[in-house]
């Protein structure tokens, strides 16, 4: 009601003098988000680095076993999942609202495929017995620590999964803003910054093929 | 001059009834849930340390068993550190105090402060599920392989717990730094600041920065634990070491979430009392950011007899070593401020100077671990013990008390019993004294922490550490009672009952929903006491 008092726009909440300054704190607010997140992940990359360089081989071995065609496939399906919401952003700032919704769902389509992919691949480690504990099986010599490195590829990629999981609820709570009528060209910022979190995730994956998939490729 | 009156419309009338609570926006409602919240796990906590030192009171293990034990100083660890230690002032008086201080109606994120409360309430309650469910035996560190294979006890809820509380951590650390960033008031620059508000900056990087790592270590517990996925576990080739330098890159940096606000707090106290601005005011606060800094690269200090190399241990040495310039800088320079001030001797005064001393003694403390020779001789030992309760509960306590003491008025619009106030923070110094100084000297007498029973000839000392810790109790207890009646019965406050200086004091008590009833434009500098305009306003 308040902002209804001073004619402010209806999304300026009550403690901002303007949507300008409103955008750089929801802005700035999200790039700390995501330096968090880089410590997230980072606890995961380190741990990695370290058994990585302990057990080379174990682990060059270890990743024969992942798909690498899955893998590409995912890839591509997931960079062009960072473009369609690109254009939404770009839609979300000319305030064109068929195309916002067109493009958040292309993204989210795009997500469920690598969703889907990915639960293919965890289906054949469970049936290949590759996941690690009582059951686990692998060549004898590196039975111990290949264990260490599906742990590490079933927590990073799981992880993952579950970032993107995360961003579907926010790009369907957008869809629904979009929808409703609150995302214009001049309050545009929650795409934008919905746009920020599924890059990053997107990031993530890019770290996470080449570590996890192509170690020892060159070799063959 | 400021009148005794209480403003007409203020934050704590603005609304009544359970949900204009528990759905407030507000950030000066949301520092009160926080200090429920904090308040209760502090007495909590408070048992278990009575339980310990009860136990402790006779050589012989007596009063609990050896499993027992184990699960009273685990619990008492995990409830003071993450649920009360690590929240307390950052959340109740920096979220009081942070928006009023720069000018601003409230933090950036009103919602995700609110979120945050109530994150902070299920982790909460996971962990305190886990103590009614048998308990937590692995202390607070969690460390592995007993966390992971051998130990019986509640790990799963208690590191869960643990776990979800991290992100209240990290999104209030997240609210503070955007909030001082992005809400300052036309005319608060970074250097007219108080220096409250550059330690909680300081404070909310290492939130932001080490609460994500505390958090993928508890998920590669829980995952060991409940998956069987090897991370640690040497039977796979993992390394237990490992997971100490984890949990230690956070766990070492959160003692500095622990102090830094304390050291903010002490800033405003001796300012305030003194009358004077803090000597060095750039110092002291780089001083904070340096600590913050600084704090990342010390984490192996704990694990100097963890089988790191010589080399690892001597580096670590020296950095930590390097933690006590600013810590040193900042003891100076609250010292240096006193000199020739006008000193009078309030409540809120007698915890900072109480602070200063022991904070001094502790920090000192901890560069005789610093050292490595040293500190393998007095590993596991009451030396230990007795370090980290001076820092712990000689600074950040006696600085939280004093902040609550000195903000009261403010907060809830009452002043409290000045003559019960002194009084209970003599016994809070008496009784911290009398409580861990034996144990400095137990300590380097080689009385290992964390067993039940002990030789009979360290019994004297401990039945002092006893009778002190009864002493303190009480002392804890004073505050509470007075307090809460003040909050009935307490004479009404002035706009300014110190005659302080800042922001805070120049809107009503209690302040407005909006914190000021004109948003305010600073034309002055920090703690501009002795300028004409402050004289002629305060007499002072």
């Amino acid at each position: 009601m308040s902002d209804m008092a001073h004619g402010a726009h209806p999304a300026l909440a009550h403690h901002f003098d303007s949507l300008e300054e409103q955008k750089e704190a929801a802005t700035l607010g999200m790039w700390v988000f995501l330096v968090t997140e880089v410590l997230f992940f980072g606890g995961l990359f380190a741990t990695y680095a370290i058994y990585r360089s302990w057990y080379p081989d174990a682990f060059a071995a270890s990743s024969h076993e992942l798909d690498v065609t899955l893998g590409t496939i995912n890839t591509a399906v997931l960079i062009t999942s960072s473009l369609t919401m690109a254009l939404a952003v770009h839609a979300a700032q000319l305030g064109q609202r068929t195309k916002i919704m067109v493009f958040l769902v292309l993204t989210m389509a795009l997500g469920g495929v690598f969703l889907g992919i990915k639960s293919v691949e965890y289906y054949h480690k469970f049936t290949e017995h590759l996941i690690p504990g009582p059951g686990f099986q692998f060549e004898k010599e590196h039975i111990r620590h290949a264990q260490i490195f599906f742990s590490l590829y079933f927590l990073m990629t799981g992880l993952h999964a579950l970032h993107m999981i995360i961003g579907f609820g926010i790009m369907l709570v957008m869809l629904w803003w979009v929808w409703r009528g609150t995302i214009t060209a001049e309050y545009s910022s929650p795409i934008e910054i919905s746009g920020l979190y599924w890059h990053f995730v997107d990031i993530v994956w890019i770290f996470l093929f080449p570590l996890l998939y192509l170690i020892g490729r060159h070799a063959h | 001059m400021t009148t005794a009156l209480v403003p007409p419309r203020h934050y704590l009338n603005d609304g009544y009834g359970i949900t204009s609570w528990l759905l407030t926006r507000d950030h000066k409602r949301i520092a009160l849930l926080y200090l429920a919240g904090v308040t209760f796990f502090f007495f909590i906590g408070g048992a278990f340390a009575v339980l310990i030192r009860l136990e402790l009171a006779t050589p012989v293990g007596d009063l609990v068993s050896d499993e027992t034990y184990n699960k009273l100083f685990t619990m008492h660890g995990v409830m003071m550190v993450f649920f009360f230690l690590i929240p307390a002032i950052p959340s109740v008086l920096g979220n009081f105090l942070i928006p009023i201080m720069i000018g601003a109606k409230d933090l950036a994120f009103p919602k995700l402060n609110l979120a945050s409360w109530y994150i902070y309430m299920v982790g909460a309650a996971f962990t305190t599920y886990a103590i009614v469910t048998g308990g937590l035996d692995t202390g607070w560190t969690f460390y592995t392989p007993f966390s992971t294979v051998a130990s019986t006890s509640a790990v799963i809820p208690a590191a869960l717990g643990i776990f979800i509380t991290g992100f209240s951590s990290i999104l209030t650390g997240l609210n503070f730094i955007i909030t001082i960033h992005q809400m300052r008031a036309p005319g608060m620059t970074w250097f007219r600041l108080p220096l409250f508000i550059w330690s909680h900056y300081a404070t909310s990087l290492i939130m932001v920065l080490g609460t994500p790592v505390l958090a993928i270590t508890i998920l590669l517990v829980a995952a060991e634990r409940v998956f069987h996925f090897g991370f640690f576990d040497p039977a796979v080739g993992g390394d237990p070491v490992l997971f100490q330098h984890l949990f230690w890159f956070y766990s070492h940096p959160a003692v500095y979430i622990m102090i830094l606000p304390a050291m903010g707090v002490i800033s405003e106290l001796v300012a305030a009392f003194c009358r004077k601005p803090v000597y060095g005011y750039p110092f002291v606060a780089f001083a904070s950011i340096a600590i913050a800094v600084l704090g990342f690269l010390v984490w192996a200090h704990h694990m100097f007899v963890a089988g790191i190399s010589v080399y690892a241990a001597m580096i670590f040495s020296i950095l930590s070593f390097l933690v006590a310039i600013p810590s040193a800088v900042k003891v100076f320079n609250w010292t240096a401020t006193m000199y020739k001030g006008s000193v009078s001797w309030q409540t809120p005064m007698l915890y900072a100077i109480g602070f200063i001393g022991l904070f001094t003694i502790g920090g000192l403390t901890g560069l005789f671990l610093a050292a490595v020779g040293l500190d393998i001789h007095v590993t596991d030992t009451y030396f230990i013990v007795a370090h980290f309760h001076y820092v712990m509960v000689g600074g950040t306590i006696m600085a939280y008390l004093g902040g609550l003491h000195y903000w009261w008025p403010k907060i809830s619009g009452r002043l409290y019993n000045e003559y019960l106030a002194k009084i209970a923070a003599a016994i809070i110094f008496f009784g911290f004294n009398l409580t861990f100084f034996p144990q400095f000297i137990l300590g380097y007498l080689g009385m290992p922490r964390r067993y039940h029973a002990y030789p009979p000839e360290f019994q004297v000392l401990n039945v002092l550490s006893s009778a002190g810790a009864s002493i303190l109790g009480i002392g804890y207890l004073l505050p509470m009672v007075y307090l809460t009646w003040s909050l009935r019965y307490g004479r009404l406050a002035s706009d300014n009952p110190w005659g302080a200086v800042g922001l805070e004091w120049n809107t009503t008590s209690p302040p407005p929903t909006a914190n000021f009833a004109e948003p305010p434009e600073v034309t002055w500098e920090a703690y501009d006491y002795g300028s004409p305009a402050v004289v002629e306003e305060h007499g002072v």
